[in-house]
């Protein structure tokens, strides 16, 4: 199991439990806003952009060759960009914290 | 004037898929304070339809469908939805729908998000064939399942050679079907790609076992209770335990029409997504609207154009300025392929292939004249995202650099 935190555009935090699938999964599910995964999650629109906290980049890793070529159809890109229907819920990435792109 | 932000206002929605759903969510966030009734005759809460012929069919039973968003979250943005109740005509000039049972429903702001069904061809014995199926709706995907579970080995042919069926076929075939798709044009896939993508995508069925039958038009189809018997108007028989047809769909307009709407090819809208009835939106599948990139009227079958729409109509219900311009985009995955497509090809006059070094790594590039009108990107997200990048900014394509494959992406265009 691991706890995700939120942070939407409107500065709210939300922290959310998730034992399993993918972090956007989590997110549409709890209706965060700013997290549409339009695709359903097969790295084809980058409607889930997230940055990930300086500090858990590691643990989180870094984006896959395909997930970094669609996060350029993305604005605001950083090198703590993720799409977050590429991250899978493990308890290896409890406590991380992502802000939702605008 | 009516204002959009008074409370006791409703907005009702006829559709609760991928354009539906987005807008009631879209119209929360612009700023509607009023109600929101949302109606569709699926019973199901509204699930992502893309992976039903692709990783939902062949995760075999195993995996849920994939909801577009909770059901906290309809609670959340007081987004009230009326599943398994279907509607049954519109009254403009009341300003009220009737629903299957003979209620009505008063609307201020009415969105028709209706899409589209299945087309069933008029074959002989079509109605009596055994585990006859299309592939539209969660309920379609769950009969598919039931049929082809008691083991592997199960005959199956597909009617259509389309993205729907070859999706379903690459799925069936994960299952352990022995799949036969029959295609009535001269190569598959006809409709909407290149001759060089059909001949990609019919060797990889073929490679994967898969038999991929062209010129094939059905003619008849002969059940005896248990199988059918699918005849071919070259004279030839297939036997088959499920048969999918995938030969393309209608749109869902009668209703509107019977109400005054205006229909061509679609729900006829502008370009803020309204009908000729100013109250009156329609969204997604079902509509025809103008494309002003590609500076002519279409009607889209995709994601894409359901979820923009939906947030256009959303803003212009709240008075907002919003227009329609997207460059629609699509994607398939089959067998280990991922397909993604922007841009509209039709009319193009010239495809250039570009091969990149990696296997089954290419994409196709349709112009006209100079003009790039789409991409097909095939295992290759970068000539997509490039593609979405040149078709936006209309930058001039240097075709040779395009061709050579040595020339990085970026550096295609013409300086």
């Amino acid at each position: 199991m691991a706890k995700i935190t939120f942070i939407t555009n409107d500065g709210e935090k939300t922290t959310l439990e998730g034992t399993s699938g993918s972090v956007m999964s989590l997110a549409v599910e709890n209706g965060i806003s700013g997290i549409d995964g339009d695709c359903g999650g097969v790295c084809s629109c980058a409607t889930c952009h997230v940055h990930v906290a300086e500090e858990d980049m590691e643990r989180v890793g870094e984006a896959s060759e395909i997930e970094a070529v669609m996060l350029e159809l993305a604005d605001d890109v950083t090198e703590f960009s993720r799409l977050s229907c590429q991250i899978e819920i493990s308890e290896g990435i409890d406590g991380i914290v992502l802000t939702v792109a605008e | 004037m009516d204002d959009p932000m008074k409370s006791q206002e409703v907005c009702a929605i006829i559709g609760a898929s991928h354009a539906g759903v987005n807008c009631a969510f879209a119209l929360r966030k612009e700023g509607w304070k009023g109600k929101i009734i949302m109606y569709d005759g699926d019973p199901e809460l509204p699930y992502h339809r893309p992976p039903l012929s692709k990783a939902y069919l062949s995760a075999g039973d195993i995996m849920g469908l994939t909801p577009l968003k909770s059901e906290a979250a309809y609670l959340k943005e007081d987004i009230v939805l009326r599943l398994g109740t279907r509607i049954n005509a519109i009254h403009p000039k009341r300003k009220e729908i009737i629903l299957e049972n003979g209620d009505s429903q008063a609307y201020h702001k009415l969105v028709i998000a209706t899409g589209a069904r299945p087309i069933i061809p008029r074959i002989p014995g079509i109605e009596t064939a055994t585990h006859l199926y299309p592939l539209r709706t969660a309920a379609h995907v769950n009969c598919i399942q039931e049929a082809i579970k008691s083991g592997a080995g199960k005959e199956v042919v597909i009617i259509g050679g389309g993205y729907i069926g070859l999706e379903t076929a690459a799925s069936l075939k994960k299952l352990g079907a022995n799949v036969k798709v029959l295609e009535r044009e001269e190569r598959i896939l006809a409709r909407v790609t290149a001759p060089v993508m059909s001949d990609f995508f019919h060797q990889l069925h073929t490679e994967n076992d898969v038999e991929v039958l062209t010129g094939k038009n059905v003619v008849s189809i002969e059940s005896n209770g248990n199988q059918n018997t699918v005849t071919c108007e070259d004279g030839s028989h297939y036997i088959a335990d499920l048969i999918i047809v995938g030969v393309g769909i209608k749109v869902n307009v009668e209703m509107a029409e019977k109400a005054g709407i205006k229909i061509k090819n679609g729900i006829l809208v502008d370009n803020s997504a309204r009908t000729n009835d100013k109250d009156i939106y329609a969204i997604g599948d079902c509509t025809y609207h103008f494309n002003t990139y590609y500076d002519r009227f279409v009607r889209l079958e995709s994601v894409q154009n359901a979820v923009d729409q939906a947030k256009i109509a959303a803003a212009a219900i709240c008075g907002k300025e919003a227009g329609y311009n997207a460059i629609p985009w699509f994607w398939s995955d089959q067998f280990d392929v991922k397909l993604q497509m922007v841009g509209l090809s039709e009319g193009y006059d010239e495809v250039i292939i570009r091969k990149e070094n990696t296997d089954n790594c290419f994409s196709l590039w349709y112009f006209i004249g100079d003009d790039l009108l789409s991409v097909d990107a095939v295992n290759n997200a970068k000539a997509y995202v490039w593609g979405t990048k040149f078709l936006k900014s209309r930058v001039p394509i240097d075709k040779e650099k395009l061709k050579d494959s040595t020339v990085d992406l970026k550096a295609i265009p013409k300086v």
